[in-house]
Protein backbone atom coordinates (compact mmCIF):
# COMPACT_ATOMS: atom_id res chain seq x y z
CA UNK A 1 0.00 0.00 0.00
CA UNK A 2 1.12 3.56 -0.58
CA UNK A 3 2.44 5.45 2.39
CA UNK A 4 2.23 9.11 1.46
CA UNK A 5 -0.39 11.29 3.09
CA UNK A 6 -2.49 12.21 0.01
CA UNK A 7 -2.39 8.62 -1.27
CA UNK A 8 -3.83 7.36 2.01
CA UNK A 9 -6.59 9.94 2.24
CA UNK A 10 -7.60 10.03 -1.42
CA UNK A 11 -9.69 6.83 -1.12
CA UNK A 12 -11.57 8.37 1.83
CA UNK A 13 -12.37 11.41 -0.28
CA UNK A 14 -13.38 9.17 -3.16
CA UNK A 15 -15.65 7.21 -0.83
CA UNK A 16 -17.28 10.46 0.37
CA UNK A 17 -17.93 11.58 -3.21
CA UNK A 18 -19.24 8.22 -4.45
CA UNK A 19 -21.36 7.62 -1.34
CA UNK A 20 -22.88 11.09 -1.75
CA UNK A 21 -23.54 10.39 -5.43
CA UNK A 22 -25.15 7.02 -4.65
CA UNK A 23 -27.42 8.54 -1.97
CA UNK A 24 -28.44 11.42 -4.22
CA UNK A 25 -28.95 9.05 -7.13
CA UNK A 26 -31.26 6.81 -5.08
CA UNK A 27 -33.39 9.76 -3.99
CA UNK A 28 -33.53 11.11 -7.54
CA UNK A 29 -34.45 7.68 -8.92
CA UNK A 30 -37.29 7.32 -6.41
CA UNK A 31 -38.39 10.84 -7.33
CA UNK A 32 -38.54 9.92 -11.03
CA UNK A 33 -40.07 6.44 -10.69
CA UNK A 34 -42.71 6.98 -8.01
CA UNK A 35 -46.01 8.58 -8.94
CA UNK A 36 -47.24 11.65 -7.10
CA UNK A 37 -50.74 12.85 -6.41
CA UNK A 38 -50.76 16.06 -4.43
CA UNK A 39 -53.46 16.86 -1.95
CA UNK A 40 -54.00 19.46 0.74
CA UNK A 41 -54.85 16.95 3.43
CA UNK A 42 -52.09 14.57 2.40
CA UNK A 43 -49.46 17.25 2.78
CA UNK A 44 -50.51 18.23 6.27
CA UNK A 45 -48.05 17.40 9.05
CA UNK A 46 -48.85 14.12 10.78
CA UNK A 47 -50.65 14.57 14.06
CA UNK A 48 -52.41 11.25 14.67
CA UNK A 49 -55.45 12.16 12.63
CA UNK A 50 -56.41 15.52 14.14
CA UNK A 51 -55.65 18.85 12.39
CA UNK A 52 -52.24 20.06 13.54
CA UNK A 53 -52.22 22.88 16.08
CA UNK A 54 -49.70 25.68 15.78
CA UNK A 55 -46.22 25.69 14.35
CA UNK A 56 -43.66 23.06 15.25
CA UNK A 57 -41.02 25.74 15.57
CA UNK A 58 -41.44 26.05 19.30
CA UNK A 59 -39.10 26.65 22.16
CA UNK A 60 -37.90 23.53 23.89
CA UNK A 61 -36.49 22.59 27.26
CA UNK A 62 -33.23 24.20 28.31
CA UNK A 63 -32.04 20.74 29.36
CA UNK A 64 -31.15 19.97 25.76
CA UNK A 65 -28.83 22.99 25.61
CA UNK A 66 -27.20 22.00 28.89
CA UNK A 67 -26.59 18.48 27.62
CA UNK A 68 -25.05 19.89 24.45
CA UNK A 69 -22.68 22.11 26.42
CA UNK A 70 -21.64 19.39 28.83
CA UNK A 71 -21.15 17.06 25.87
CA UNK A 72 -18.72 19.46 24.21
CA UNK A 73 -16.62 19.62 27.38
CA UNK A 74 -16.51 15.87 27.83
CA UNK A 75 -15.95 15.07 24.19
CA UNK A 76 -13.01 17.45 24.05
CA UNK A 77 -11.68 15.74 27.16
CA UNK A 78 -12.03 12.31 25.54
CA UNK A 79 -10.37 13.49 22.32
CA UNK A 80 -7.58 15.09 24.37
CA UNK A 81 -6.89 11.67 25.90
CA UNK A 82 -6.39 9.99 22.51
CA UNK A 83 -2.82 11.21 21.79
CA UNK A 84 -1.81 10.17 25.28
CA UNK A 85 -3.41 6.74 24.79
CA UNK A 86 -1.25 6.14 21.70
CA UNK A 87 2.07 6.87 23.41
CA UNK A 88 1.42 6.22 27.11
CA UNK A 89 3.57 3.08 27.07
CA UNK A 90 6.66 5.06 26.16
CA UNK A 91 5.95 7.89 28.61
CA UNK A 92 5.20 5.44 31.44
CA UNK A 93 4.31 6.59 34.94
CA UNK A 94 5.11 10.27 34.36
CA UNK A 95 2.36 10.74 31.76
CA UNK A 96 0.00 8.53 33.72
CA UNK A 97 0.25 10.79 36.77
CA UNK A 98 -0.27 13.89 34.63
CA UNK A 99 -3.34 12.36 33.00
CA UNK A 100 -4.59 11.27 36.40
CA UNK A 101 -4.46 14.91 37.54
CA UNK A 102 -6.23 15.99 34.35
CA UNK A 103 -9.00 13.42 34.78
CA UNK A 104 -9.30 14.31 38.47
CA UNK A 105 -9.89 17.96 37.53
CA UNK A 106 -12.52 16.92 34.99
CA UNK A 107 -14.15 14.70 37.61
CA UNK A 108 -14.30 17.63 40.02
CA UNK A 109 -16.26 19.54 37.39
CA UNK A 110 -18.39 16.48 36.77
CA UNK A 111 -19.17 16.21 40.46
CA UNK A 112 -20.12 19.91 40.50
CA UNK A 113 -22.61 19.65 37.60
CA UNK A 114 -23.98 16.45 39.12
CA UNK A 115 -24.70 18.21 42.43
CA UNK A 116 -26.07 21.25 40.57
CA UNK A 117 -28.67 18.93 39.07
CA UNK A 118 -27.65 19.24 35.41
CA UNK A 119 -27.78 15.47 35.06
CA UNK A 120 -31.25 15.24 36.64
CA UNK A 121 -33.49 14.81 33.65
CA UNK A 122 -36.76 14.58 35.55
CA UNK A 123 -37.39 17.45 37.95
CA UNK A 124 -37.19 15.23 41.02
CA UNK A 125 -37.05 11.59 41.86
CA UNK A 126 -40.45 9.91 41.42
CA UNK A 127 -42.48 10.00 44.59
CA UNK A 128 -42.79 6.85 46.60
CA UNK A 129 -46.45 6.07 47.13
CA UNK A 130 -46.77 5.44 50.85
CA UNK A 131 -50.51 5.18 51.23
CA UNK A 132 -53.29 3.93 49.03
CA UNK A 133 -55.55 6.75 48.00
CA UNK A 134 -58.55 4.48 47.58
CA UNK A 135 -58.21 1.85 50.30
CA UNK A 136 -61.35 0.04 49.22
CA UNK A 137 -60.22 -0.47 45.64
CA UNK A 138 -58.17 -3.56 45.08
CA UNK B 1 -3.29 -5.61 -17.25
CA UNK B 2 -0.57 -6.47 -14.78
CA UNK B 3 0.18 -2.78 -14.44
CA UNK B 4 -3.42 -2.04 -13.63
CA UNK B 5 -3.32 -4.73 -10.94
CA UNK B 6 -0.19 -3.20 -9.44
CA UNK B 7 -1.75 0.25 -9.20
CA UNK B 8 -2.24 1.23 -5.54
CA UNK B 9 -5.83 2.34 -6.12
CA UNK B 10 -7.06 -0.90 -7.74
CA UNK B 11 -7.96 -2.83 -4.59
CA UNK B 12 -9.53 0.18 -2.80
CA UNK B 13 -11.71 0.99 -5.80
CA UNK B 14 -12.88 -2.61 -6.18
CA UNK B 15 -13.73 -2.84 -2.46
CA UNK B 16 -15.45 0.54 -2.66
CA UNK B 17 -17.64 -0.52 -5.58
CA UNK B 18 -18.53 -3.83 -3.94
CA UNK B 19 -19.51 -2.04 -0.71
CA UNK B 20 -21.54 0.74 -2.29
CA UNK B 21 -23.30 -1.55 -4.75
CA UNK B 22 -23.72 -4.44 -2.34
CA UNK B 23 -24.53 -2.81 0.96
CA UNK B 24 -28.17 -1.91 0.18
CA UNK B 25 -28.72 -5.62 -0.50
CA UNK B 26 -26.83 -6.59 2.68
CA UNK B 27 -28.93 -4.12 4.67
CA UNK B 28 -32.08 -5.63 3.19
CA UNK B 29 -30.99 -9.08 4.30
CA UNK B 30 -29.98 -7.75 7.73
CA UNK B 31 -33.60 -6.60 8.08
CA UNK B 32 -34.82 -10.04 6.99
CA UNK B 33 -32.50 -11.78 9.48
CA UNK B 34 -33.66 -9.41 12.21
CA UNK B 35 -37.32 -10.11 11.45
CA UNK B 36 -36.68 -13.84 11.35
CA UNK B 37 -34.69 -13.89 14.59
CA UNK B 38 -37.23 -11.73 16.43
CA UNK B 39 -40.01 -13.93 15.08
CA UNK B 40 -38.18 -16.99 16.34
CA UNK B 41 -37.76 -15.42 19.80
CA UNK B 42 -41.48 -14.68 19.89
CA UNK B 43 -42.43 -18.16 18.60
CA UNK B 44 -43.67 -16.85 15.26
CA UNK B 45 -42.58 -17.68 11.73
CA UNK B 46 -41.79 -14.19 10.42
CA UNK B 47 -41.91 -13.43 6.67
CA UNK B 48 -42.82 -16.61 4.79
CA UNK B 49 -44.65 -15.57 1.62
CA UNK B 50 -42.13 -14.04 -0.77
CA UNK B 51 -39.73 -16.77 -1.80
CA UNK B 52 -38.92 -19.87 0.28
CA UNK B 53 -39.09 -18.89 3.97
CA UNK B 54 -39.24 -15.22 2.94
CA UNK B 55 -35.88 -15.34 1.18
CA UNK B 56 -36.88 -12.79 -1.48
CA UNK B 57 -38.67 -10.45 0.93
CA UNK B 58 -35.93 -7.74 0.91
CA UNK B 59 -36.07 -7.49 -2.89
CA UNK B 60 -39.85 -7.15 -2.84
CA UNK B 61 -39.57 -4.51 -0.11
CA UNK B 62 -36.99 -2.52 -2.05
CA UNK B 63 -39.13 -2.53 -5.22
CA UNK B 64 -42.21 -1.51 -3.25
CA UNK B 65 -40.38 1.37 -1.58
CA UNK B 66 -39.00 2.54 -4.91
CA UNK B 67 -42.49 2.78 -6.40
CA UNK B 68 -44.03 4.42 -3.35
CA UNK B 69 -45.27 7.96 -3.41
CA UNK B 70 -42.89 10.52 -1.99
CA UNK B 71 -44.86 12.93 0.20
CA UNK B 72 -43.32 16.23 1.32
CA UNK B 73 -45.32 18.07 4.00
CA UNK B 74 -46.63 21.45 2.84
CA UNK B 75 -44.76 23.59 5.37
CA UNK B 76 -41.55 21.61 5.41
CA UNK B 77 -38.19 23.18 4.65
CA UNK B 78 -37.95 21.51 1.23
CA UNK B 79 -34.19 21.72 0.74
CA UNK B 80 -33.26 20.39 4.18
CA UNK B 81 -35.99 17.77 3.92
CA UNK B 82 -34.25 16.49 0.79
CA UNK B 83 -30.74 16.71 2.16
CA UNK B 84 -31.31 15.02 5.56
CA UNK B 85 -31.52 11.37 4.40
CA UNK B 86 -28.62 11.90 2.03
CA UNK B 87 -26.46 13.20 4.88
CA UNK B 88 -27.41 10.19 7.00
CA UNK B 89 -26.54 7.69 4.29
CA UNK B 90 -23.33 9.14 3.00
CA UNK B 91 -21.79 9.61 6.45
CA UNK B 92 -22.66 6.01 7.38
CA UNK B 93 -21.21 4.69 4.13
CA UNK B 94 -18.07 6.83 4.35
CA UNK B 95 -17.14 5.14 7.62
CA UNK B 96 -16.67 1.92 5.61
CA UNK B 97 -13.59 3.51 4.03
CA UNK B 98 -11.41 2.70 7.05
CA UNK B 99 -12.83 -0.67 8.12
CA UNK B 100 -10.23 -3.45 7.78
CA UNK B 101 -12.24 -6.40 6.46
CA UNK B 102 -9.13 -8.50 6.11
CA UNK B 103 -5.35 -8.15 5.87
CA UNK B 104 -5.76 -7.59 2.12
CA UNK B 105 -9.31 -6.25 1.85
CA UNK B 106 -9.75 -2.64 2.94
CA UNK B 107 -10.22 0.66 1.19
CA UNK B 108 -7.53 2.59 2.97
CA UNK B 109 -5.57 2.48 6.19
CA UNK B 110 -5.30 6.05 7.47
CA UNK B 111 -3.34 6.53 10.67
CA UNK B 112 -6.37 7.96 12.51
CA UNK B 113 -8.93 5.37 11.42
CA UNK B 114 -10.70 5.24 14.79
CA UNK B 115 -11.21 8.99 14.70
CA UNK B 116 -12.59 8.88 11.14
CA UNK B 117 -15.25 6.41 12.25
CA UNK B 118 -16.18 8.52 15.32
CA UNK B 119 -16.27 11.68 13.21
CA UNK B 120 -18.57 10.13 10.63
CA UNK B 121 -20.87 8.90 13.41
CA UNK B 122 -20.98 12.44 14.83
CA UNK B 123 -21.80 14.03 11.46
CA UNK B 124 -24.48 11.40 10.97
CA UNK B 125 -26.37 12.92 13.92
CA UNK B 126 -26.77 16.00 11.75
CA UNK B 127 -28.91 14.05 9.28
CA UNK B 128 -31.29 13.11 12.10
CA UNK B 129 -31.52 16.67 13.45
CA UNK B 130 -32.05 18.14 9.97
CA UNK B 131 -34.69 15.54 9.14
CA UNK B 132 -36.61 16.17 12.35
CA UNK B 133 -36.42 19.93 12.21
CA UNK B 134 -37.16 20.39 8.52
CA UNK B 135 -40.39 18.37 8.70
CA UNK B 136 -42.03 21.24 10.61
CA UNK B 137 -44.16 18.85 12.60
CA UNK B 138 -44.31 18.17 16.31
CA UNK B 139 -43.36 14.52 16.56
CA UNK B 140 -40.30 14.69 14.31
CA UNK B 141 -39.00 17.70 16.21
CA UNK B 142 -39.37 15.90 19.54
CA UNK B 143 -37.75 12.80 18.06
CA UNK B 144 -34.85 14.80 16.68
CA UNK B 145 -34.22 16.58 20.00
CA UNK B 146 -34.34 13.35 21.98
CA UNK B 147 -32.17 11.67 19.46
CA UNK B 148 -29.47 14.33 19.41
CA UNK B 149 -29.35 14.54 23.22
CA UNK B 150 -29.14 10.76 23.46
CA UNK B 151 -26.48 10.40 20.78
CA UNK B 152 -24.19 13.08 22.19
CA UNK B 153 -24.57 11.64 25.70
CA UNK B 154 -23.52 8.16 24.67
CA UNK B 155 -20.83 9.35 22.31
CA UNK B 156 -18.63 10.33 25.26
CA UNK B 157 -18.92 6.86 26.76
CA UNK B 158 -18.22 5.38 23.33
CA UNK B 159 -15.09 7.50 22.92
CA UNK B 160 -13.82 6.49 26.38
CA UNK B 161 -14.39 2.80 25.68
CA UNK B 162 -12.57 3.05 22.34
CA UNK B 163 -9.76 4.81 24.17
CA UNK B 164 -9.04 1.62 26.13
CA UNK B 165 -8.68 -0.36 22.92
CA UNK B 166 -6.40 2.31 21.49
CA UNK B 167 -4.28 2.17 24.65
CA UNK B 168 -3.81 -1.56 24.31
CA UNK B 169 -2.80 -1.21 20.66
CA UNK B 170 -0.80 2.01 20.87
CA UNK B 171 -2.14 3.08 17.48
CA UNK B 172 -5.20 4.69 15.92
CA UNK B 173 -4.88 2.86 12.61
CA UNK B 174 -7.45 0.10 12.29
CA UNK B 175 -5.11 -2.28 10.44
CA UNK B 176 -2.31 -1.65 12.92
CA UNK B 177 -4.65 -2.37 15.86
CA UNK B 178 -5.36 -5.85 14.47
CA UNK B 179 -1.69 -6.43 13.66
CA UNK B 180 -0.74 -5.67 17.27
CA UNK B 181 -3.32 -8.24 18.41
CA UNK B 182 -1.73 -10.79 16.08
CA UNK B 183 1.78 -10.07 17.34
CA UNK B 184 0.74 -10.30 20.98
CA UNK B 185 -1.45 -13.31 20.24
CA UNK B 186 -4.47 -12.04 22.17
CA UNK B 187 -7.81 -10.48 21.35
CA UNK B 188 -7.93 -7.18 23.23
CA UNK B 189 -11.17 -8.05 24.98
CA UNK B 190 -9.13 -10.53 27.04
CA UNK B 191 -6.20 -8.17 27.54
CA UNK B 192 -4.99 -6.69 30.87
CA UNK B 193 -5.94 -9.84 32.79
CA UNK B 194 -9.54 -9.60 31.60
CA UNK B 195 -10.02 -5.95 32.63
CA UNK B 196 -10.69 -5.00 29.00
CA UNK B 197 -14.07 -6.69 29.23
CA UNK B 198 -15.33 -3.58 31.05
CA UNK B 199 -14.65 -1.13 28.18
CA UNK B 200 -16.11 -3.65 25.75
CA UNK B 201 -19.36 -3.83 27.71
CA UNK B 202 -19.44 -0.01 27.90
CA UNK B 203 -18.76 0.17 24.17
CA UNK B 204 -21.50 -2.32 23.43
CA UNK B 205 -24.14 -0.51 25.49
CA UNK B 206 -23.12 2.87 24.06
CA UNK B 207 -23.09 1.43 20.53
CA UNK B 208 -26.64 0.14 20.95
CA UNK B 209 -27.63 3.65 22.02
CA UNK B 210 -25.67 5.26 19.17
CA UNK B 211 -27.47 3.18 16.57
CA UNK B 212 -30.90 3.91 18.10
CA UNK B 213 -31.46 0.24 18.79
CA UNK B 214 -33.76 -1.16 21.44
CA UNK B 215 -33.68 -0.76 24.43
CA UNK B 216 -32.41 2.73 23.52
CA UNK B 217 -34.75 3.35 20.59
CA UNK B 218 -36.42 6.37 22.20
CA UNK B 219 -35.89 8.60 19.13
CA UNK B 220 -38.35 6.34 17.32
CA UNK B 221 -40.51 5.22 20.23
CA UNK B 222 -43.71 4.34 18.38
CA UNK B 223 -45.94 4.42 21.43
CA UNK B 224 -44.95 7.98 22.33
CA UNK B 225 -43.85 9.96 19.31
CA UNK B 226 -45.04 7.90 16.32
CA UNK B 227 -41.81 7.31 14.42
CA UNK B 228 -39.66 10.10 15.82
CA UNK B 229 -37.52 12.10 13.43
CA UNK B 230 -38.68 10.27 10.30
CA UNK B 231 -42.43 10.48 10.94
CA UNK B 232 -42.94 12.67 7.86
CA UNK B 233 -40.70 10.62 5.61
CA UNK B 234 -42.20 8.13 3.23
CA UNK B 235 -41.12 5.98 0.33
CA UNK B 236 -37.50 5.74 -0.61
CA UNK B 237 -36.28 8.61 1.54
CA UNK B 238 -37.54 6.74 4.58
CA UNK B 239 -35.71 3.70 3.21
CA UNK B 240 -32.51 5.75 3.09
CA UNK B 241 -32.80 6.48 6.82
CA UNK B 242 -33.21 2.74 7.39
CA UNK B 243 -30.22 2.04 5.14
CA UNK B 244 -28.17 4.52 7.16
CA UNK B 245 -29.26 2.87 10.40
CA UNK B 246 -28.22 -0.58 9.25
CA UNK B 247 -24.96 0.74 7.79
CA UNK B 248 -24.31 2.31 11.17
CA UNK B 249 -25.01 -0.99 12.94
CA UNK B 250 -22.56 -2.74 10.61
CA UNK B 251 -19.93 -0.07 11.29
CA UNK B 252 -20.20 -0.17 15.09
CA UNK B 253 -20.11 -3.98 15.00
CA UNK B 254 -17.01 -3.84 12.78
CA UNK B 255 -15.29 -1.40 15.11
CA UNK B 256 -16.10 -3.65 18.07
CA UNK B 257 -14.63 -6.61 16.19
CA UNK B 258 -11.52 -4.67 15.18
CA UNK B 259 -10.73 -3.16 18.55
CA UNK B 260 -11.86 -5.90 20.91
CA UNK B 261 -12.39 -9.16 19.05
CA UNK B 262 -9.27 -9.50 16.96
CA UNK B 263 -10.52 -8.24 13.59
CA UNK B 264 -9.79 -10.79 10.89
CA UNK B 265 -7.76 -13.08 13.22
CA UNK B 266 -8.87 -16.59 14.09
CA UNK B 267 -9.21 -17.64 17.75
CA UNK B 268 -5.78 -18.22 19.36
CA UNK B 269 -3.97 -16.59 16.41
CA UNK B 270 -0.50 -17.40 17.75
CA UNK B 271 -0.98 -21.15 18.26
CA UNK B 272 -0.19 -23.31 15.22
CA UNK B 273 -2.78 -26.01 15.97
CA UNK B 274 -5.61 -23.48 15.72
CA UNK B 275 -4.86 -23.14 11.99
CA UNK B 276 -7.14 -26.15 11.63
CA UNK B 277 -9.98 -23.82 12.58
CA UNK B 278 -9.34 -21.89 9.36
CA UNK B 279 -10.55 -24.93 7.45
CA UNK B 280 -13.03 -26.35 9.92
CA UNK B 281 -15.03 -23.23 10.80
CA UNK B 282 -16.04 -22.18 7.26
CA UNK B 283 -17.00 -25.75 6.49
CA UNK B 284 -19.15 -26.02 9.60
CA UNK B 285 -20.74 -22.56 9.28
CA UNK B 286 -21.27 -22.12 5.53
CA UNK B 287 -21.72 -25.72 4.44
CA UNK B 288 -23.78 -26.30 7.58
CA UNK B 289 -26.11 -23.47 6.55
CA UNK B 290 -26.30 -25.04 3.08
CA UNK B 291 -27.20 -28.44 4.53
CA UNK B 292 -29.83 -26.75 6.69
CA UNK B 293 -31.33 -25.12 3.60
CA UNK B 294 -31.49 -28.48 1.80
CA UNK B 295 -33.15 -29.96 4.86
CA UNK B 296 -35.76 -27.19 4.81
CA UNK B 297 -36.56 -27.95 1.16
CA UNK B 298 -38.45 -31.07 2.24
CA UNK B 299 -41.13 -29.01 3.96
CA UNK B 300 -41.84 -26.77 0.95
CA UNK B 301 -44.65 -27.45 -1.49
CA UNK B 302 -44.24 -24.90 -4.26
CA UNK B 303 -41.82 -26.16 -6.96
CA UNK B 304 -40.27 -22.72 -7.57
CA UNK B 305 -39.53 -22.29 -3.88
CA UNK B 306 -38.10 -25.81 -3.63
CA UNK B 307 -35.79 -25.18 -6.55
CA UNK B 308 -34.59 -21.79 -5.29
CA UNK B 309 -33.83 -23.03 -1.79
CA UNK B 310 -32.17 -26.13 -3.25
CA UNK B 311 -29.90 -23.99 -5.43
CA UNK B 312 -29.06 -21.75 -2.43
CA UNK B 313 -28.25 -24.82 -0.34
CA UNK B 314 -25.99 -26.38 -2.96
CA UNK B 315 -24.27 -23.02 -3.58
CA UNK B 316 -23.57 -22.62 0.15
CA UNK B 317 -22.14 -26.13 0.40
CA UNK B 318 -19.98 -25.40 -2.64
CA UNK B 319 -18.84 -22.13 -1.09
CA UNK B 320 -17.93 -23.91 2.14
CA UNK B 321 -16.01 -26.52 0.15
CA UNK B 322 -13.92 -23.88 -1.69
CA UNK B 323 -12.45 -22.93 1.69
CA UNK B 324 -10.71 -26.32 1.67
CA UNK B 325 -8.44 -25.20 -1.20
CA UNK B 326 -5.35 -23.81 0.59
CA UNK B 327 -4.73 -20.96 -1.88
CA UNK B 328 -8.36 -19.76 -1.72
CA UNK B 329 -8.41 -20.23 2.02
CA UNK B 330 -5.36 -18.03 2.55
CA UNK B 331 -6.95 -15.26 0.49
CA UNK B 332 -10.44 -15.14 1.99
CA UNK B 333 -10.22 -16.63 5.49
CA UNK B 334 -9.66 -13.19 7.06
CA UNK B 335 -12.83 -11.89 5.46
CA UNK B 336 -14.69 -14.96 6.72
CA UNK B 337 -13.63 -14.49 10.33
CA UNK B 338 -14.33 -10.76 10.22
CA UNK B 339 -17.84 -11.18 8.84
CA UNK B 340 -18.55 -14.09 11.19
CA UNK B 341 -17.68 -11.95 14.21
CA UNK B 342 -19.63 -8.97 12.87
CA UNK B 343 -22.58 -11.32 12.39
CA UNK B 344 -22.25 -12.47 15.99
CA UNK B 345 -22.28 -8.90 17.30
CA UNK B 346 -25.26 -7.97 15.11
CA UNK B 347 -27.05 -11.06 16.38
CA UNK B 348 -26.55 -9.95 19.99
CA UNK B 349 -27.92 -6.49 19.10
CA UNK B 350 -31.04 -8.16 17.67
CA UNK B 351 -31.20 -10.31 20.79
CA UNK B 352 -31.21 -7.09 22.86
CA UNK B 353 -34.20 -5.91 20.90
CA UNK B 354 -36.01 -9.16 21.50
CA UNK B 355 -35.25 -9.12 25.23
CA UNK B 356 -35.16 -5.68 26.84
CA UNK B 357 -38.08 -3.28 27.23
CA UNK B 358 -37.50 0.32 26.20
CA UNK B 359 -36.04 2.68 28.80
CA UNK B 360 -37.76 5.84 29.97
CA UNK B 361 -36.01 9.00 28.79
CA UNK B 362 -34.78 10.15 32.21
CA UNK B 363 -33.50 6.64 32.91
CA UNK B 364 -31.64 6.73 29.63
CA UNK B 365 -29.90 10.02 30.36
CA UNK B 366 -29.16 8.95 33.92
CA UNK B 367 -27.64 5.67 32.76
CA UNK B 368 -25.49 7.49 30.23
CA UNK B 369 -24.16 10.31 32.36
CA UNK B 370 -24.13 8.87 35.87
CA UNK B 371 -23.05 5.32 35.10
CA UNK B 372 -21.39 4.85 31.75
CA UNK B 373 -19.20 7.97 31.70
CA UNK B 374 -17.74 7.62 35.25
CA UNK B 375 -17.31 3.89 34.60
CA UNK B 376 -15.61 4.67 31.29
CA UNK B 377 -13.18 7.10 32.95
CA UNK B 378 -12.46 4.56 35.69
CA UNK B 379 -11.76 1.82 33.18
CA UNK B 380 -9.45 4.13 31.21
CA UNK B 381 -7.42 4.87 34.35
CA UNK B 382 -7.42 1.25 35.51
CA UNK B 383 -6.33 -0.12 32.14
CA UNK B 384 -3.66 2.58 31.87
CA UNK B 385 -2.36 1.66 35.32
CA UNK B 386 -2.25 -2.04 34.48
CA UNK B 387 -0.59 -1.24 31.16
CA UNK B 388 2.09 0.90 32.81
CA UNK B 389 2.64 -1.69 35.51
CA UNK B 390 3.02 -4.52 32.99
CA UNK B 391 5.51 -2.40 31.08
CA UNK B 392 7.62 -2.37 34.26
Amino acid sequence: MPASFPDLYFPVLLQVVIAFAVATGLVAMAFLVGKRVRGKVKEMPYECGIPPTGSARERFSVKFYLVAMVFILFDIEAIFLYPWAVVYRELKLFAFVEMFVFIALILAGFFYIWKKGVLNWSREEPEVVTERRYPDAV
Amino acid sequence: MAQLWEHPLTVPVIVMIVILAGFPLVAGYMVLVERKVLADMQVRLGPMRVGPHGLLQPIADALKLLLKEDVVPAHADKLLFWIAPIVSVFTALTAFAVLPFSHNVYITDVNVGVLVVSAMGAVGILGIILGGWSSNSHYPLLGALRSSAQLVSYEVALALALLCGVMSAGSLSMVEIVNVQRERGIWFVFDNYGLMVVPFVIYFIAAAAETNRAPFDLPEAESEIVAGFHTEYSGFRWALFMLAEYAHIFVVASVAVTLFWGGWLRPFPNLPWSAALDYLAPLVVIAGAGTGSLWLVRGLREPGHRMLLGVVGVALIGLGATFLVPAVNAAVIGLFWFLLKVGGIVYVLIWFRGTFPRLRYDQLMKAGWRWLIPLGLASVLLNALVGVWRQG
